[in-house]
């Protein structure tokens, strides 16, 4: 697992930082998930103000958006709940970041579906860019990691760049998806397999060939 | 209530058990880590595995499982042996194992259970896990790497202490356990987390690399240091008291204990008054305890005596006084220090007569002139869970932080005859009310609008289930309240009287909140173990022993008689205040009725009877109807935590945690 640690407290942090508060837009989006919960239970909005919260410093800062400690203890202060309960939860889901990241978060899927697949070209092909691991190019661009199961091993191997994964990947397909985002465009989402349009399987099918056409009941042919 | 088989053997336990409980009950050890009887259930260790039928076919957690009818539970089985075994390896391969340079060694749930539990060796041979040693304040001293995750410490900081700041952060392998960015703890029980770690990662920083736990004589105390009484055990090498531990007793304290009384006691060994001194040519100058006696003695002084006890001084010791003086012919004895002169006729008025346990039941509680948190810390614990069963709290003061919520009504005592309507609504709606008086409200009436607030909304009354209620609570700060006041340590205009009497000897007990100056013409006889205000004020300075140094009764603010045992000698020439007593009788010519302690005991408890027996006094439930109205604003006695009596203030812990925690001065950690 990706070693964590938090960005330190500074003067400087909090001279950034220290006057957080919600624009318009995040602001009755944050509104809206608090009113999800009963009266007394407004702290369980918690993981969606942080979620908010980093996308809102991540249009800020022009990068996918990170949780500075001042922010962190923003959300406690709207939630009225204590900072060290705020901090534990952004410090155990790793799609909060704490510490700063580039334009573009760009997380490898190295788990064995993915690696069998060939996610260590994958890897060397973000490498050749510059990118290590859990380091921001010099460029701002690229922040890399390399992550454990993303659920997509149908499509093995992937990429999840902020919000969207990328999968069926070659080096050529992540080179493409690289260049593209580089240049400001969004490229295609989901599988880049020519003529795949989600997880279906790739050519024929190979298993419960049967239930192709009609729903069919493989349990008598259980040996 | 569930019948259920333990090892083959059945047994009918309470509803709402838990399997560990219950195995508990049937006689069976079960090794745990992070499960602990006062605080809520986590279930994140496994050290408590178990075999329950009917169940899955796997060992399950049996402190976080209910125990139902017609299990079978097994805790001797194979099964469990080899998951205990499992468990405690896991737990054991990030663990340092660095028994030999850790101050928990000897006393170490980790070490003891894996010695009970574990395989006999390791068969791991990858590389350990370490963590960065995190700064907790100038009391609790880390070594993260030896943490289990037990969050037993996470626990007691947001459920016991009511303070939300201890956390675990990350997760899985790199998970630690931190304050908010490192932030030292700064409540008044911080250091309970040190006993309730069942490994060294919470250790005693004034106590780091002290002593080990065996080679330490344990004597059963009381803790002095507020009115509390909580039960302590005295852990001591040769002559020098190395720490004090809280002891368990659910009346009490439970088992935690205030950071003052845990740490004051380096105090013990600094500023302390080993020989006697007496005032010449303006110098307090050494002396023999010959030269001090005649120099009291050839005052004679006859009846101009008067006693003033001080807030730490135990039974004996103000008996032994009152003895004196009743054979010098003088009553003028006081303990109020400070020069409170509430009306001491009933003593039931100025007890906490709901008992600690029972203001947990109470379901609306109005604090008057009270910081609890600082004046009783221990009570507070209990008052934020009458909070958590639902109970609603009123303070009548200057705002705190109370942890536990409660609306602040004003700073004003006439508040007390003039409560709001939602107020009173709530105490006229409340089965089992409270009112809890403290120092800052006893005084300018206070205590006497707070009877007749009491007689109005019958605070003492049958409750339906024919149980007796009493909600009528003063709340002392002095260890020796109590106990002087039913030996009679009060005079009717406090010490006002003693001052008007214009005693040729005033004899100070340890006593230093007086006003000394306006004593100015009588001779001083400070018996104390401190050189501390009241010494420096002395004529006469008679070396005693502090409260670790001589067995005493004392009697704590709910009127509970409790005994102390000595745990080490007095310093130097110092003496048992008692002897000095006996001593200054001969130097008088008077006699006062007893050569040795046991008979000194004996007349004391013959005087006072309840003060032999252990327990609570009964001073009856009948309170006087009071009267009258308080005016004026309440401020709270105490300023400084740390610093409220000459033992804490010599101390060098108390003096950083206070500097640290109180006044925010930034004496950071030592390159350590």
């Amino acid at each position: 697992m990706a070693e964590r640690s938090i960005e330190p407290d500074t003067p400087e942090l909090r001279a950034r930082w220290g006057q957080f508060a919600w624009t318009q837009g995040w602001a009755d989006k944050a509104k809206a998930a608090i009113a999800r919960y009963p009266e007394g239970r407004q702290r369980s909005a918690v993981m969606a103000l942080l979620d908010y919260a980093q996308r809102q410093v991540g249009e800020e800062t022009n990068t996918q958006g990170w949780l500075p400690i001042p922010v962190i203890e923003f959300v406690a202060r709207e939630l009225s709940m204590p900072v060290i309960r705020v901090l534990e939860v952004a410090t155990f889901y790793t799609m909060f970041n704490l510490v700063p990241v580039g334009r573009y978060h760009v997380q490898v899927c190295g788990t064995t579906p993915c690696m069998l697949r060939g996610s260590d070209d994958i890897i060397a092909t973000c490498e050749k860019r510059g990118m290590h691991h859990g380091h921001t190019t010099k460029d701002g661009l690229w922040t890399f990691t390399e992550v454990e199961c993303m659920g997509n091993c149908a499509s093995a191997p992937m990429v999840q760049i902020n919000d969207d994964n990328y999968e069926d990947l070659t080096p050529e397909r992540m080179d493409a998806i690289l260049d593209a985002l580089a240049r400001g465009e969004q490229p295609k989402t989901g599988t880049q397999e020519p003529g795949r349009h989600t997880v279906e399987p790739a050519g024929a099918l190979s298993t419960l060939t049967a239930m192709v056409d009609e729903n069919h009941d493989y349990r008598g042919e259980w040996a | 209530m569930p019948k259920l088989k333990v090892d083959g053997v059945e047994i009918e336990v309470p509803n709402g058990a838990t399997v560990l409980q219950a195995c508990e009950l049937a006689g069976k050890e079960i090794p745990r880590f992070c499960y602990h009887e006062r605080l809520s259930i986590a279930g994140n260790c496994r050290m408590c595995l178990v075999e329950v039928k009917p169940g899955p076919p796997k060992p399950q957690a049996s402190c976080a499982l209910p125990a139902a009818d017609n299990q079978e539970i097994r805790t001797d089985s194979e099964m469990v042996k080899k998951a205990r075994e499992g468990v405690m390896e896991f737990l054991l391969i990030n663990h340092p194992l660095d028994c030999p340079i850790c101050d928990q060694g000897g006393e170490c749930d980790l070490q003891d259970q894996s010695v009970a539990y574990g395989r006999g060796g390791s068969r791991y041979h990858e590389n350990k896990r370490a963590v960065t040693d995190k700064n907790m304040g100038p009391l609790i001293k880390t070594q993260m790497t030896r943490c289990i995750h037990c969050t037993r410490c996470v626990r007691f900081s947001e459920e016991v202490a009511g303070v939300d700041e201890i956390g675990a952060l990350y997760r899985g392998e790199s998970m630690q356990i931190t304050t908010y960015l490192e932030h030292a703890a700064k409540h008044e029980l911080s250091a309970n987390v040190i006993d309730l770690c069942p490994v060294g990662a919470l250790t005693s920083r004034p106590y780091a690399f002290e002593a080990r736990p065996w080679e330490l004589k344990k004597t059963l105390g009381i803790d002095v240091s507020d009115a509390t009484g909580a039960n302590i055990r005295i852990d001591a090498r040769g002559r020098e008291v190395m720490r004090v531990l809280p002891r368990i007793n659910d009346d009490v304290n439970e088992e935690w204990l205030s950071d003052k009384g845990r740490y004051q006691v380096d105090g013990l060994t600094k500023r302390r008054l080993d020989r006697p001194y007496l005032r010449r040519d303006g110098k307090l100058q050494p002396a023999s305890w010959n030269e001090a006696f005649a120099a009291i003695a050839s005052l004679n002084p006859g009846n101009s005596i008067a006693a003033i006890a001080g807030d730490m001084v135990d039974c004996e010791t103000m008996f032994a006084a009152k003895q004196l003086l009743g054979a010098l012919g003088s009553t003028q004895l006081e303990g109020r220090q400070t020069g409170m002169d509430y009306a001491t006729d009933s003593l039931a008025a100025v007890n906490f007569n709901s008992t600690f346990n029972g203001i947990e039941t109470a379901d609306a509680i109005l604090i008057v002139g009270s910081m609890v948190r600082w004046e009783a810390p221990l009570v507070h614990v209990r008052i934020r869970k009458a909070v958590k069963r639902g109970a609603k709290v009123f303070l009548i003061g200057p705002e705190w932080e109370t942890t536990c919520g409660g609306e602040f009504l004003g700073n004003d005592r006439a508040l007390l005859g003039n409560l709001p309507g939602h107020v009173s609504d709530a105490f006229a709606n409340a089965k089992r009310p409270a009112v809890i008086l403290g120092g800052a409200g006893l005084g300018s009436g206070g205590l006497d609008a707070a009877l007749a607030f009491a007689g109005s909304l019958n605070l003492v009354r049958d409750l339906e289930d024919g149980t007796k209620w009493n909600g009528f609570n003063v709340l002392h700060m002095a260890a020796s309240r109590m106990g002087g006041l039913m030996l009679g340590f009060a005079q009717k205009g406090g010490i006002a009287d003693l001052v008007a009497a214009k005693p040729k000897v005033v004899l100070s007990l340890g006593a230093d909140e007086v006003d000394y100056a306006k004593f100015a013409g009588s001779m001083i006889v400070y018996i104390g173990h401190h050189g501390d205000k009241g010494a420096h004020a002395a004529d006469v300075i008679l070396p005693g022993a502090a409260y670790t140094e001589k067995a005493g009764t004392y009697v704590n603010t709910e009127g509970r008689v409790q005994f102390a045992d000595k745990a080490v000698f007095a310093p130097g020439d110092a003496r048992e205040d008692w002897t000095i007593l006996r001593a200054l009788a001969d130097a008088f010519g008077v006699s006062v009725g007893f050569d040795s302690f046991d008979d000194l005991r004996t007349a004391m408890i013959s005087a006072v009877p309840a003060l032999g027996i252990e327990g609570l006094a009964d001073y009856g439930s009948v309170l006087p109807s009071g009267g009258g109205s308080a005016s004026g604003a309440i401020a709270y006695p105490i300023q400084d935590f740390y610093m409220t009596n000459p033992i804490a203030r010599a101390s060098a812990v108390m003096q950083r945690c206070s500097a640290e925690l109180l006044h925010g001065e930034d004496l950071a950690e030592a390159a350590e």
